[in-house]
């Protein structure tokens, strides 16, 4: 690790001010990604400002069109809210399965859609979701603000302050995990509410989460799993390594498509 | 047995320090004025070096040196040492400490940094200014000896460290001409990283005032550690220095070898005239430990009409990486052929090993060490050809079992077999396993869209390393018995020094349990002292399942001696002939009579000599020994694995895994178990999981846990796991050793499930797209037929 210098505001407009005063910033949430780099000497911020100080920015509130979660929540926040797990138990389920415990004690939904790593959960779970992004200048459709691998919309210092989740008629969200690190290697979010049917693909894209409209489109038609069963994704986006190739990720999304429209609930 | 003897479940007694965050690590230790060390390793897995510049960083803050090949060539430092040739043959390239003209891993040391704080040597090394010319790499042992592969040492043509050789060529190429059927196969045994929790670590403090040294460093092996690096590397007497091992996290093996690292600390240390920490970060390890296996086979068994084993036939291509680790091509010759008659009467066995060097991490022995590859290819054999000649596998096995009367067996390939009864462990592990019931299991997984596999490894190993001269005989540069030193306190506590050596084994406790039942002293009177070589006598330190069945058998025979002496005192006390004490349950006593003393009694007598025969005797009752093994120990068993994989994703799930072993006479049980459990999880990970990949040029891509997949609770199910006691006839303990079995055993039987469930032959690790791509290309072949 390099050194670096440290700040603790303790409000939205503090960080982002701290931010624009400093030379290389980056805001520092749950920490779990940023940190193993910094320590790896891979990144090399100037200035860290600590967002744990700022206490509206954690926090899951259940409002009339929805459930808004506070971008400092931490994943075991997520997983183990009552109020999400009896609206929304497939978004329970996805941050009950990120990381380890010790990830999902420190590691937060606004850090990880910043950082849209292209094997997070929660952009799939975002994105099939319909969910907005809630930032301290504006908000975001997820579909817009996912943009890339680890890249979102968010402008220089701007800020996740929410995540607002419409609540679904039934979703899903299943993981073929990464043997070794426990990302998705495929993560399939499957979604039915009144706007329709979405299927968003985390972990294989090679531009980060996507969608599959010829699924949406069947599943809107019939909500089965035979209905995706003959829908091949073209294994020429997506990503391959030691752990799976293109090939053989197209084929799990599938598998996996089949499996969250099964699950369902 | 007594309730802390032979045969009790006692609570390890190390275990306190370790739950209340008290162990003590070689990084938990700070010496006054302590500096760091930072190594710079080579980014390029072969490249010439043009020019190394250290100017910028020796100026950097904090900075003390900044070392580099001159300097150590300006010392007359030696190369890191292999102790190892087999048969005394090999070419044998050195290792430099620090790379001057060329580097051939990535990871190879190039230059160390010295600090006041870790973070300063890091940025030393980061303003190390070095000018490679980027060389072809060779990664894959396929290719090593081919015309066109870019030579590694010029004292190895052709990439060849050595081509071995074992059995009767003759006789197996004449078995093989009259076989009825030949089962033969491509094996890969896949590299692994060994992965201990804790990473390597080294702290020197050199004493100008006597020109000493002290060492504390993560070895499995302190005195050799300090033989290698007092004689051959500092040139100075191995009296000035002192390898202190502390609590060490794993070892595996791969804290078995000789590191550059920790030569290179204890060495700067007097440059610096400091005390010199170095930590490896999780990185380095994957880098530079040495990796196990990586073996490329050719596998040939023969048969006749009866299915009777006439002959088998095996190839390997073993890769040994860069340079030669410390016991260099051991693993790959000697442990491994030696084992390649299994359980099985074969009459003729013709074993060729070719060891070659590519630009890859040193291989050394990981645990089982060559006797795992050697199962893998009898087991995989065995079933291949039950599927291929009809016969029922279990049935095969039996039929070519040695016989339990034919016991001391000769093999074909220098091992005689000392005891073995293998019958009833396979009936053990079938019953245990349900194995009748499991076509019903079968149907019913079938019923569920799931494939069920079921396959058995009948495995042996050669364990209790070794016979000194069977050590010496095959090339190694050392004997192997193991020393014990049992010292007593005038109020009755005992201490015993051995040189064998814990990573977590749990010697404190299976060790105070010898002498528990030996002397009669409770096991909280008695102090395991190891891992210091300014403490202990001498050791060669733990590995090949040896701490028991050498290191414990030297420990009882220093008990018997320290009883012998004790009878002596005890009949001058008791004025008795000394053929009438006998000593039991801690008390030695006038045959006949009511009169006794106790063990206590004695040795306060023995060492407050005021009633003693001082003229016949001397005070005291300690005792030392060196006990050097007859013969290897052989553990054998039958190991049982179900699987149930999802056709969709290929994903492998153990089901059921059933180990029933022979390890001779239990100590601690619940030890041992712990020791079962953690040899089949390291299997498991080597069969479905692990794999240390390089690409072709030669970057390790499998550098960190992130994408080096290793085995996790939830990846295995709860072991049923037995026993079956025949006692090792040689040693006073009847103890053959467990700590590798489960290693040793577990890959061929997952293996052997994955491919009865899945009908298709698969190489390790069985991963999920591996899996999936064997169903997909046996689906197509179907479709096509």
């Amino acid at each position: 690790m390099y050194a670096f210098e440290f700040s603790k505001p303790t409000s939205v407009a503090e960080a982002v001010t701290a931010f624009g005063r400093v030379d290389d910033g980056k805001y520092l949430a749950g920490g779990q990604t940023l940190l193993p780099t910094m320590k790896q000497r891979l990144a090399a911020p100037s200035d860290l400002i600590d967002l744990a100080g700022i206490r509206d920015l954690a926090g899951i509130r259940d409002e009339a069109d929805g459930i808004v979660i506070g971008a400092m929540t931490t994943h075991a926040d997520v997983a183990g809210s009552d109020a999400i797990r009896r609206v929304i138990p497939a978004l329970a389920d996805l941050a009950d399965g990120i990381g380890d415990a010790q990830v999902r004690n420190r590691g937060t939904i606004g850090g990880s859609i910043a950082n849209n790593d292209p094997a997070a959960d929660y952009p799939a779970g975002l994105v099939g979701l319909d969910a907005t992004i809630h930032t301290d200048r504006r908000t975001l459709a997820a579909d817009d603000f996912f943009q890339g691998l680890f890249e979102t919309a968010l402008e220089d210092s701007e800020l996740v302050t929410s995540v607002k989740v419409p609540v679904p008629d039934r979703a899903a969200y299943v993981k073929f995990p990464n043997p070794a690190s426990r990302y998705a290697l495929v993560g399939v979010f499957v979604a039915q509410s009144g706007a329709g049917v979405r299927v968003a693909v985390t972990g294989c894209g090679a531009n980060g989460v996507f969608r599959i409209p010829e699924m949406e489109t069947a599943l809107q038609a019939s909500f089965t799993p035979d209905a995706v069963d003959g829908i091949k994704v073209d294994a020429g986006g997506l990503n391959g390594d030691i752990h799976g190739s293109p090939d053989y990720r197209a084929h799990l999304v599938t598998v996996l498509a089949k499996r969250a429209v099964a699950a369902a609930r | 047995m007594t309730s802390e003897g032979i045969g009790a479940s006692v609570r390890r007694k190390e275990d306190k320090r370790f739950i209340v965050g008290r162990g003590q690590y070689t990084d938990d230790i700070n010496r006054f004025g302590q500096v760091y060390a930072c190594f710079l390793r080579s980014s390029h897995a072969h490249a010439a070096i043009k020019a190394i510049s250290t100017d910028v960083a020796e100026g950097m803050p904090g900075v003390l040196a900044v070392l580099t090949s001159s300097d150590v060539a300006a010392d007359g430092l030696g190369g890191n040492p292999c102790g190892f040739a087999p048969d005394g043959k090999q070419n044998a390239p050195p290792r430099p400490l620090l790379a001057g003209e060329r580097v051939r891993f990535v990871g190879d040391l190039v230059a160390l940094a010295i600090a006041e704080t870790p973070e300063q040597a890091k940025d030393a090394v980061e303003a190390i200014e070095i000018d490679y010319e980027p060389l072809e790499a060779c990664v894959d042992p396929a290719k090593a000896r081919s015309a066109d592969a870019p030579l590694l040492h010029d004292e190895a043509p052709s990439n060849t460290c050595v081509e071995w050789q074992i059995g009767d060529k003759e006789a197996t190429d004449e078995a093989f001409a009259r076989a009825h059927h030949v089962t033969r196969l491509d094996i890969v045994n896949n590299r692994k990283s060994p992965n201990a929790i804790e990473p390597r670590a080294s702290l020197a403090e050199y004493n100008p005032a006597d020109e000493s040294y002290t060492l504390y460093t993560t070895s499995q092996n302190p005195h050799i550690t300090r033989l290698l690096l007092a004689a051959f590397i500092l040139g100075v007497p191995e009296s000035k220095v002192r390898v202190v091992s502390p609590d060490v996290g794993g070892g595996f093996g791969s804290k078995i070898p000789q590191y550059p690292e920790e030569a290179l600390i204890t060495w700067a240390s007097r440059r610096v005239g400091r005390p010199v920490k170095w930590a490896a970060e999780r990185s380095e390890s994957f880098l530079s430990d040495a990796h196990g296996r990586d073996h490329l086979t050719v596998a040939e068994l023969a048969l006749d009409a009866n299915g009777k084993f006439l002959g088998l036939r095996v190839d390997t291509t073993a890769n040994l990486g860069a340079y030669l680790s410390t016991f260099g091509a051991l693993s790959a010759t000697y442990l491994y052929a030696t084992l390649l008659s299994g359980q099985y009467v074969i009459p003729a066995i013709h074993a060729k090993v070719t060891g070659v060097f590519t630009n890859t991490a040193p291989i050394d022995a990981e645990r089982g060490a060559g006797r795992p590859e050697a199962t893998y290819v009898v087991e995989r054999l065995v079933e291949a050809a039950a599927r291929e000649v009809g016969i029922d596998r279990i049935e095969l096995r039996r039929r070519n079992f040695i016989a339990p009367d034919a016991f001391p067996y000769q093999t074909p390939v220098a091992l005689a077999y000392d005891s073995g009864d293998y019958e009833p462990i396979l009936a053990d592990g079938l019953k245990r396993a349900d194995y009748d019931g499991f076509a019903t299991r079968r149907a019913e997984a079938e019923s569920r869209g799931k494939l069920r596999g079921i396959g058995l490894s009948t495995y042996i190993e050669a364990c209790g390393l070794a016979p000194s001269n069977i050590a010496g005989m095959i090339g190694a540069g050392v004997g192997l018995y193991e020393s014990a030193e049992v010292r007593f306190d005038p109020t009755g506590t005992v201490a015993v020094y051995t040189g064998s050596q814990t990573q977590g084994q749990g010697h404190e406790t299976t060790f105070s349990q010898l002498v528990a039942d030996r002397l009669g002293v409770p096991i909280d009177k008695v102090d395991i002292i190891h891992g210091d070589t300014g403490r202990v006598q001498w050791g060669h330190g733990t590995y090949g399942s040896r701490s028991l069945a050498v290191g414990g058998s030297a420990i009882v025979r220093c008990c018997e001696k320290a009883i012998e002496k004790g009878k002596k005192v005890a009949a001058h006390l008791m004025e008795a002939a000394e053929s009438d004490i006998e000593f039991a349950d801690g008390s030695f006593t006038v045959v006949g009579t009511d009169k006794s003393k106790s063990f206590g009694e004695i040795v306060m007598a023995a060492m407050v000599p005021h009633n003693f025969p001082l003229e016949s005797m001397e005070p005291g009752l300690d005792q030392r020994t060196f006990y050097d093994p007859a013969n290897f120990t052989y553990p054998a068993g039958c190991h049982v694995c179900e699987v149930e994989i999802d056709p969709d994703t290929g994903i492998v799930e153990i089901v059921n895994f059933v180990a029933v072993d022979d390890f001779g006479t239990l100590i601690n049980p619940m030890i041992v178990e712990g020791q079962v459990h953690g040899g089949i999880v390291h299997g498991v990970g080597q069969s479905l999981l692990e794999h240390a990949q390089y690409d072709e040029a030669g970057q390790l891509i499998t550098g960190s846990l992130m994408d080096y997949a290793m085995p996790r609770a939830d990846t295995v199910p709860s072991f049923e796991v037995g026993y079956k006691v025949t006692p090792c006839p040689h040693n006073p303990l009847g103890a053959k050793g467990c700590g590798e079995a489960g290693a040793i055993a577990a890959p061929a039987a997952v293996i052997n499930a994955v491919i009865d469930a899945i009908g298709a032959e698969i190489q390790m690790p069985a991963t999920p797209e591996r899996v999936w791509r064997t169903l997909q290309s046996r689906q197509t072949a179907r479709a096509a037929e």
